[in-house]
């Protein structure tokens, strides 16, 4: 494929995941953030992103498995999750997130559980397009491309 | 302390100092302005700091509320403004929004994914400049430079305003403090600034003030020294000008002084205002270390110093009180004799007032209860003074109690348990004085010394037969903080801890006596003139109040026993104390809380509880938090501490005690509980 083709394809497949809804205008301002300097950024932060929030996802399991379920402190994981899902601009495991601090106010363990279940979903979701978009980015690079911005018009 | 360490020496120093001096933006500025940004969040915190390099300032990152504390102390103009997560781990971010504002007086801006109401209301009371939801967009980073111009403004007014020291300014000033405690009752402390900037715009200015001088960092150190000029002039009369001539720093102006009375008006309002679960907040507020006391001497010896070495309040806090106490120690001397009586009384109830006083004036009974001794941060001069007083006659208990403020709340409940003697005063205090000094002291003094302090209050109590008893085991741990009290003496407060200690032991004693006799309440009376003045030291010394109003919680534990008598100066030590107690509260055993409680001046409701708050807020939070003691159980108390809010408040909560509101406070000082939340009574 050229890199014409790459590129377009590229382009398509980053529309597709706004329009889903998978990301949102913050991860715009990510790649806005990227420069010369940092040609790596956007990669950098969503492997950050990727990194915790597993660590996140695993006390999270972990703390509602106990047998007396502390809500609080999963509140505040999921907290956390919220807060760095929607710095990187994954808007459903925002979304999933928000609906699961529901339920721990609640002190609801089944809803808990089964939200749990919806933001590894989202997650699962997210971390796979964007390994993908990274991957198409990575081949036009290397056949000697350059990624274009996306257009925050789509 | 060396008040020029001016921001304007900062890296991008050509562009600060040319700013400030003109009071015009430099070309290069915003750029170079230097950002600490706080988060546990790794992936946000790498994107902010990306987004501030994109907007060319200096940025570093932390993830840790503790680690920014030490970069903002070990550069103490390093940096132009902090950026704060709401929610972390290791500290909430509010805490650390509050001590950089009593420390540094840095803009802080608050972050958070939560956008509620109530957790944005809580950054505008706790005095940050601007909060940001997330996830934060680029857009509102590059205008945070403001924030940091718009204080930078308001500053170099006020060193305007001070360079013409003539009476006329002074009068305004005064005036204008006034005011602005006032006005920032009503909770808007920037609005009050303003206020204070517009009238300070429409005064005379001296060629000589318009250079702006360097800015004043508010060491630990200074801010004790502030405090206990506080307190030695009393909350009402302390005026900037007779602030800085007490305080005598080369190079501090009259508008630093404002300036600062003025945020910490706000934050002993704050502190009043907030409910006990702000306990938080208390405990980021004094974290001196290197308080000197100075006005410790005054106290006579109190071991306030030594109360402040074994607790573990922090040294500034605790110099705080002491500087506070021994303000008022001196002037309080008059109350002596009905302290003593009082001070039994609140010694064994409040542990936490007896902080200073408690332990110095219950000790007296037999224990030596250090605890207090270290205490006096919080306990307002004018309670120094009085437990200064009591505990002389006390002797040793107070002493000793006070010592063990730094122990921790434990030590406080401990003290708080001899109370539950009733008579505590001098008998029971003797046995139950050691406790309470130490739990009293370490609520209080949270750094420490509140164990000593609160400890002195507690054996008070003990004396009194309220509720105390639940102090019993805080005997051994008054034993403690003997010998922490040299310790604490030495570092743990800053403030000015000898000072400070004593007269929060006088104070402690007061108010026990007060308390537990509630009868004398022509004693009370006495007392509660000090507590007024404490009072007035409190909204200025924060840490001070916090011990203070652990005493008056203390003290108020000890007259909801039944002695109403306690209670103006319980009050007044929950006044303040409640103020501090409320951040404070939460850590501080139920001793603590009980004694501020009633304090807080606005709830005094549980005085008693106040009385324990303080000296679990004490102990708990390093600062010497002495408000958040919510004692609920002083109920008798809950009137009188409003230390915090000031002598009027004081005033009423005192009143209030006497006339009979002290009387849960007995069972409530239930130190045994030292939960903070509930004395039991």
């Amino acid at each position: 494929m050229e890199v014409g083709q790459m590129q377009r394809r590229l382009a398509e497949y980053t529309k597709s995941l706004f329009m889903e809804g998978i990301l949102d205008a913050q991860f715009l301002q990510l790649q806005q953030l990227q420069d010369e300097s940092n040609p790596d950024f956007v990669v950098e932060v969503v492997t950050l992103f990727f990194d915790d929030s597993e660590k996140l996802l695993n006390d999270i399991a972990r703390a509602l498995d106990q047998q007396c379920v502390d809500f609080k402190k999963i509140d505040a994981h999921v907290h956390q999750l919220k807060g760095s899902s929607s710095s990187v601009g994954a808007q459903r495991v925002k979304n999933a997130c928000v609906a699961f601090r529901n339920f721990c106010e609640e002190q609801n363990a089944e809803g808990s559980l089964r939200c749990l279940q919806q933001v590894k979903q989202e997650y699962n979701l997210v971390k796979n397009k964007l390994e993908t978009l990274f991957r198409l980015e990575q081949q036009i690079v290397a056949a000697g491309g350059s990624v274009p911005m996306i257009e925050s018009s789509f | 302390m060396n008040p020029s360490i001016g921001k304007g020496s900062m890296s991008t120093a050509s562009s600060s100092v040319a700013w400030k001096a003109a009071d015009v933006v430099p070309e290069q500025f915003p750029a170079g302005l230097r950002v600490l940004v706080v988060d546990d969040d790794p992936t946000c915190l790498v994107i902010l700091e990306k987004m501030l390099r994109t907007c060319l300032y200096e940025v570093t990152k932390c993830n840790r509320a503790e680690i920014a504390l030490s970069l903002l102390r070990e550069n103490k103009n390093g940096f132009d403004i902090v950026i704060s997560d709401v929610h972390m781990p290791d500290m909430d971010g509010f805490k650390l929004l509050e001590r950089i504002g009593l420390e540094m007086d840095l803009p802080v801006i608050m972050m958070s994914a939560d956008d509620g109401k109530n957790v944005v209301m809580k950054g505008v009371t706790h005095g940050a400049c601007d909060y940001l939801i997330k996830p934060v967009r680029i857009e509102a980073l590059r205008n945070i430079w403001q924030h940091v111009v718009r204080k930078r403004k308001n500053e170099w007014k006020d060193v305007e305003q001070s360079g013409s020291v003539e009476d006329g300014d002074r009068q305004q000033k005064p005036s204008e403090d006034v005011d602005y405690s006032s006005s920032a009752n009503e909770g808007n402390w920037k609005s009050s600034k303003k206020r204070k900037d517009e009238e300070e715009d429409a005064e005379e200015r001296d060629d000589t003030s318009t250079l702006k001088k360097p800015r004043v960092v508010w060491s630990v150190e200074l801010h004790q020294q502030f405090v206990a000029a506080v307190n030695q002039l009393g909350i009402d009369k302390a005026v900037p000008k007779k602030i800085l001539e007490l305080m005598n720093v080369p190079g501090l102006t009259r508008e630093n002084v404002a300036s600062h009375l003025q945020k910490y008006r706000l934050y002993l309002r704050r502190l009043s205002g907030v409910s006990q679960h702000q306990n938080g907040l208390n405990n980021s507020f004094m974290s001196p270390q290197e308080a000197p006391f100075g006005p410790m001497s005054s106290l006579g010896g109190l071991d306030l110093q030594t109360l402040g070495v074994s607790c573990q309040l922090p040294a500034q806090s605790l110099a705080t009180l002491q500087a506070a106490g021994l303000g008022r120690s001196t002037t309080k001397s008059g109350i002596q004799m009905p302290l003593v009586d009082q001070r039994n009384i609140f010694s064994f109830e409040n542990p936490k007032l007896r902080f200073g006083e408690g332990q110095q004036q219950h000790l007296s009974n037999s224990k030596p209860i250090n605890l207090l001794h270290g205490i006096p941060t919080t306990m307002e001069p004018k309670q120094l003074a009085t437990l200064h007083q009591s505990a002389q006659s006390l002797g040793s208990l107070n002493m000793q109690v006070n010592a063990h403020g730094g122990q921790s709340s434990s030590l406080l409940m401990q003290m708080a348990q001899p109370q539950s003697r009733g008579q505590i005063l001098n008998e029971s205090t003797g046995s139950h004085v050691p406790r309470h000094p130490s739990s009293i002291g370490q609520p209080i003094m949270s750094n420490g010394i509140a164990g000593g302090v609160i400890g002195r209050n507690g054996i008070s109590d003990n004396g009194r037969g309220t509720g105390y008893n639940q102090v019993p085991p805080t005997s051994s741990m008054l034993s403690f903080p003997m010998n922490h009290t040299t310790e604490l003496t030495v570092n743990s407060f800053p403030l000015g801890s000898t000072p400070g200690i004593s007269s929060v032991a006088s104070k402690g004693s007061f108010h026990e006596e007060v308390s537990s006799e509630m009868k004398g309440s022509t004693g009370f009376l006495a007392s509660y003139d000090i507590f007024n003045d404490l009072h007035q030291h409190k909204t200025q010394d924060w840490e001070l109040q916090n011990v203070g109003l652990h005493f008056d919680a203390s003290q108020n534990a000890n007259p909801i026993q039944g002695n109403l008598e306690v209670s103006p100066s319980v009050l007044v030590h929950q006044g303040y104390s409640s103020s501090q107690r409320n951040g404070q509260n939460r850590n501080a055993s139920p001793l603590g809380r009980g004694m501020f409680s009633g304090l807080d001046g606005t709830e005094q409701r549980n005085t008693q509880n106040a009385g324990q708050h303080l000296n679990n807020n004490l102990l708990i939070d390093n600062s010497v938090r002495v408000k958040a003691e919510r004692i609920p159980d002083a109920s008798s108390q809950t009137t009188l501490f409003p230390e915090h809010f000031g002598q009027e408040d004081l005033m009423s909560a005192l009143l209030k005690q006497q006339q009979g509101g002290i009387e849960p406070a007995e069972t409530e000082f239930d130190f045994d509980g030292y939960s903070m939340d509930n004395i039991p009574v």
